[in-house]
């Protein structure tokens, strides 16, 4: 494999995750439980696009030809899409939503972290730039964790499935190939073990103060995105998002 | 006075397009201004990554410019070193708190652990109060924090530090 070709696939893969949860958290404008949340899950939204944008035009120039940030984000078939599972699950009810993204921005914050080091400038600079948005993610999501988890009964109830529906899906945020390890032994991209047992701690502490249960690691993980084979619910979702491009080629507004 | 310069300060006419308080050179997004033959390079960083504003500062420079005789401007996004918020300019803070936004306390950007990140005490700009309570970390832009004080009970907005 080439240098290029991995670089491309590696961006893609950060790039699509974002792009893939803005849209998610995209469906919730005006569905928010309360005004407050309707804006701060907007505006999540919207960090996540643009920190999409950074890597999806990276990967376009890289491959050249006419190739652009739009092409990627709306020609592509869902088989050319290799952003983690997690991030494709549908928002099911707030407390699912929160569940998820927790786990997603847990992993976004350590890896970025780390890329902030990483021998490619480009994803070093969006490493920079996206910590500062994804640390606020965090720190709301974690918030809703702790206050769902120490609500009423069906609070507590709702969140503890959550936790349990959503688990499966966060083994393959680790899961890594040969793209990953010709990128690690060139220092530009991070070896996902090193982040795994920071994600761990995170979810411990936070978990902790919400007297939830970590889940077993034993369970039976769900994976695929490295090969761009997804679930059920992503080939849905890119026709409602590439609808308008597919319908209108070439449409400028 | 340098071309460069000249151009500085048209840019510095140009208001924030969320917040026309302030200028686009007040809130640090203009990094470089170079002048090369008749190439006029600008180079911007966004302050949020997703920051729909970004587009308006892209088209509102390129319609000063154009007005002001320049003609061949290209506009360079730059991400690194990352925006923040210690370089909005003191006198900008001053015109934010007499606009109503509470400005950014300095010092709190992007330090912290997960819980313990965000200013101790912002004054609220309508009455100086520090009786101010946090009502949502996301306000009406991704740049600002949603508050309400405690002794006037009017809203109002924090520029948050990133
Ligand atoms: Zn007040």
């Amino acid at each position: 494999m080439e240098l290029k070709d991995a670089l491309i696939q590696y961006s893609l893969r950060i790039a699509d995750s974002s792009l893939i949860l803005g849209q998610r958290m995209a469906e919730w404008c005006s569905n928010g439980p309360t005004l407050e949340e309707d804006i701060a899950l907007s505006n999540i939204s919207l960090d996540l696009f643009g920190q999409s944008r950074m890597l999806l035009s990276y990967a376009a120039d890289l491959k050249g030809n006419d190739e652009s940030e739009d092409t990627l984000a709306f020609h592509r078939n869902e088989r050319e899409y290799f952003n983690c599972l997690i991030t494709e699950l549908p928002n099911g009810h707030f407390g699912d939503t929160i569940v998820r993204n927790f786990f997603f921005d847990a992993y976004c914050y350590h890896l970025y972290n780390a890329l902030k080091e990483s021998k490619d400038e480009t994803l070093a600079a969006f490493g920079e730039k996206s910590l500062k948005e994804v640390t606020y993610h965090l720190r709301h999501n974690s918030e809703w964790i702790i206050r769902l988890a120490n609500g009423t009964e069906e609070s507590i109830n709702k969140i503890k499935q959550s936790v349990i529906d959503i688990w499966p899906y966060t083994g393959d945020m680790f899961a890594m190939d040969e793209v990953d390890e010709l990128l690690i032994e060139k220092s530009i991209a991070i070896d996902l073990n090193t982040i795994k047992s920071k994600w761990n701690n995170t979810i411990k502490e936070v978990f902790e103060r919400a007297n939830l249960e970590v889940p077993s690691i034993d369970v039976y993980m769900q994976t695929g995105s490295l090969k761009g084979i997804h679930t059920e619910h992503l080939g849905h979702m890119l026709g409602e998002m590439q609808y308008i491009p597919r319908a209108y080629p070439n449409m400028e507004w | 006075m340098r071309e460069e310069d000249n151009i500085l300060s048209i840019l510095n006419s140009i208001p924030d397009p969320e917040i026309p308080a302030i200028s686009i050179v007040e809130l640090g997004v203009v990094k470089n201004i170079s002048l090369e033959n008749s190439l006029l390079t600008i180079t911007i960083t966004p302050t949020y990554s997703g920051c729909p504003a970004v587009d308006r500062f892209v088209a509102d420079i390129k319609e000063r410019l154009t007005e002001e005789g320049y003609n061949n401007i290209d506009i360079k996004f730059q991400y690194s070193p990352a925006w923040t918020t210690d370089w909005i300019s003191d006198e900008a803070k001053k015109k934010l708190r007499a606009y109503g936004i509470a400005p950014p306390v300095n010092g709190t950007a992007d330090k912290g652990s997960l819980f313990s990140g965000g200013p101790k005490v912002v004054n609220c700009p309508q009455c100086n109060s520090e009786n101010t309570t946090l009502v949502s970390q996301f306000g009406s832009t991704a740049c600002k924090a949603f508050y309400t004080c405690d002794d006037c009970k009017e809203p109002f907005d924090y520029f948050k530090c990133i």
